[in-house]
């Protein structure tokens, strides 16, 4: 076959083929867009309901009484929220961001592959699992009953993994310039993680803690068996006290017959969902912004 | 100073497991293997005295055993996975490539809030709006016209049930892989593209078959921790299962139960077994499904830390 015959055949238009890649090519775009559709208005709808029907249940009565029977308000859940969350971020801080420096700043040695592996899979422990072992060893085996302590606890093992994560990918991407800057000047190495990298990477860390902080808000399952569930406000004692907060009561109210317990559990609906939300938009903008900032180091 | 705190996160995944299984022991010693091949969950007669059974104190006629909730488990995850992986796949496909770079982020973010939105909303979603909707127009219509399909015909029910259940589990487990796969895609080598481009190929057919077998470890991995995310799901499961007991689904909008679902609508009533064995057994389901998911996402993490190059592991 001389060189002429190839191109000949190259070139002869074949324009079932091309027919083909044409269909091929939009049946592709057409159905991974529509996927993508599917999934946008799924997202919509759930938005849709719970601003709709949590905008008109919500109003000042709900966010300043506590809850009574089937109607009322929730300002006890909406302080319990506050505290459980709190507590479990505060909990899950330090060992977080220890275990996050750890990885960056040592990553080789035989230790932290077997750390990075076990957060890996403790992201993956299902939190009802988690609640019950924080039942079982706290709530029962340490007589602490439904209680502050316990949740918070229960809480902070849930957001861990992700306080792990988001530190040890935010000192990694400290430029190693400023650390080397660091060690010239004579300056021990627990000096430049602790006053160089951790203030670099300080606003990254920032979305590790609040996205602990949005899990310790939508969590439920975790909660039901170690803060128990409560209508009184809080008086501070850390066990021995059942604490309500905003996800039971969207669990237990829509379930019940009354509509006034239906607009307690969308107007929690609403609270929680939209807390959650900024918090992830804010934590997106962020990272948006320093994206470029650590990639070039 | 860091090196103790720094361990404490794997030691609670360690303690874990260490306190449900002792805590469980008992429960596991008295049901042996019927635990889940056995098909009845019975806490026996509550107002009875309690009796001696291979060393352990128990009500008369109590029998624990978890078939039916090992099936609702897997069905409904196997539904969730079997709709979530094209679903995932075909937005990350779309949203790597069929959107301009800067607009990528927040177009993303439409499918990713999807991550954000707690399970309890999603069950209130389901309950509140999908159940209705699915109960009284799709159901009976899929019954009427697909019933030759096997299981898919039959009683449908009030919405309640497992392909309900299958459904927003979709959502919820979607946006992983989603967002993992997209991430892969975007991180692939440029040289790659300009090559198939070089050689004629169109823009999704360079996606289609020089890009995707690229990230498919990436989609594998991804598709495990996909799986191991619904098979934990708690609390839209609950509001949207039905609470089948002791009942294996004879169809695809039949009632069911999950494991983890089960653990919280039976605690409060384990709790008055005067014995605990009730209390121990419900920490033998907890413990077989934090064994479960351990394995699961063990895997999965293995497969992602050998299989992706570019160490983008995006956690939704």
């Amino acid at each position: 076959m001389t060189a002429e015959e190839v191109r000949n055949a190259i070139r002869q238009p074949r324009p079932l083929v091309a027919l083909q890649r044409r269909i091929f090519n939009w049946l592709g775009w057409g159905l991974s867009g529509l996927t993508f559709v599917l999934l946008a208005a799924a997202m919509i709808w759930i938005l849709e309901m719970v601003s709709a029907r949590g905008a008109g249940a919500l109003n000042w009565k709900v966010l300043s009484t506590v809850t009574l029977g089937l109607g009322g308000g929730l300002l006890q859940a909406i302080e319990g929220t506050a505290v459980l969350a709190l507590g479990g971020t505060l909990l899950a801080i330090p060992p977080g961001i220890a275990a996050g420096i750890y990885l960056s700043e040592y990553p080789r040695g035989p230790v932290a592959p077997v750390i990075r592996f076990l957060t890996d899979v403790l992201v993956g422990v299902p939190s009802i699992v988690v609640g019950y072992f924080a039942y079982v060893t706290l709530v029962e085996g340490l007589g602490w009953k439904f209680s502050v302590a316990a949740g918070s606890i229960a809480l902070a093992i849930i957001a861990v993994p992700y306080i792990v994560r988001t530190s040890e990918v935010a000192i990694r991407g400290v430029p190693n310039a400023l650390r080397e800057a660091g060690f010239g000047l004579g300056v021990t190495p627990g000096t430049v993680i602790m006053r160089i990298c951790l203030p670099m990477a300080l606003p990254s860390i920032m979305t590790g803690v609040l996205l602990a902080m949005a899990i310790g808000v939508g969590e439920t399952a975790p909660l039901i068996y170690t803060a128990g569930w409560s209508t009184y406000m809080w008086t501070g004692h850390l066990t021995n006290e059942p604490i309500g907060y905003l996800t039971y009561a969207i669990w237990s109210f829509i379930t019940e017959p009354a509509d006034s317990a239906h607009a307690l559990a969308y107007a929690a609906a609403f609270l929680v969902t939209f807390f959650v939300l900024i918090i992830s938009v804010l934590s997106r903008v962020v990272l948006s912004r320093r994206a470029g900032w650590s990639q070039q180091r | 100073m860091i090196s103790p705190l720094a361990i404490l996160p794997c030691l609670a995944l360690i303690a874990i497991v260490w306190f449900l299984a002792d805590y469980a022991w008992p429960a596991v010693k008295l049901n042996g293997w019927k635990f889940i091949t056995s098909n009845s969950w019975d806490l026996g007669s509550m107002y009875a005295n309690p009796i001696m059974m291979h060393g352990q104190l128990l009500l008369p006629g109590a029998h624990y055993g978890i078939l039916f909730l090992i099936a609702g488990t897997l069905l409904s995850t196997a539904i969730a996975v079997a709709i979530a992986l094209p679903l995932g796949v075909g937005s990350a496909m779309f949203l790597a490539e069929g959107v301009p770079g800067p607009a990528r982020t927040w177009i993303s973010f439409l499918v990713e809030m999807l991550a954000a939105v707690p399970s309890v909303v999603f069950g209130l979603w389901g309950y509140a709006v999908v159940i209705p909707f699915l109960g009284q127009h799709v159901f009976p219509w899929m019954a009427a016209h697909l019933g030759w399909v096997p299981y898919l015909g039959g009683p449908t029910g009030s919405g309640y049930g497992l392909l309900t259940s299958g459904l927003v589990l979709t959502l919820m487990i979607v946006p992983l892989i989603a967002a993992t796969v997209r991430d892969a895609i975007v991180n692939q080598p440029i040289g790659l593209r300009e090559a198939a481009l070089a050689l004629g190929a169109t823009r999704f057919e360079t996606l289609w078959k020089v890009l995707l077998p690229e990230v498919r470890k990436v989609i594998v991995a991804s598709t495990i921790l996909a799986t191991g995310r619904a098979l934990g799901e708690t609390m839209a499961v609950l509001m949207v299962g039905g609470g089948a007991l002791n009942y294996v689904p004879s169809n695809i909008y039949a009632p069911i139960t999950t494991m983890a679902a089960f653990i919280v609508s039976q605690l409060d009533s384990a709790m008055e077994d005067p014995t605990g064995m009730a209390v121990r057994a419900l920490a033998e389901v907890a413990l077989v499904l934090c064994v479960i998911s351990v394995i699961v996402n063990g895997g999965a993490r293995l497969l992602l830390y050998w299989g992706n190059r570019t160490g983008a592991t995006t956690w939704v």
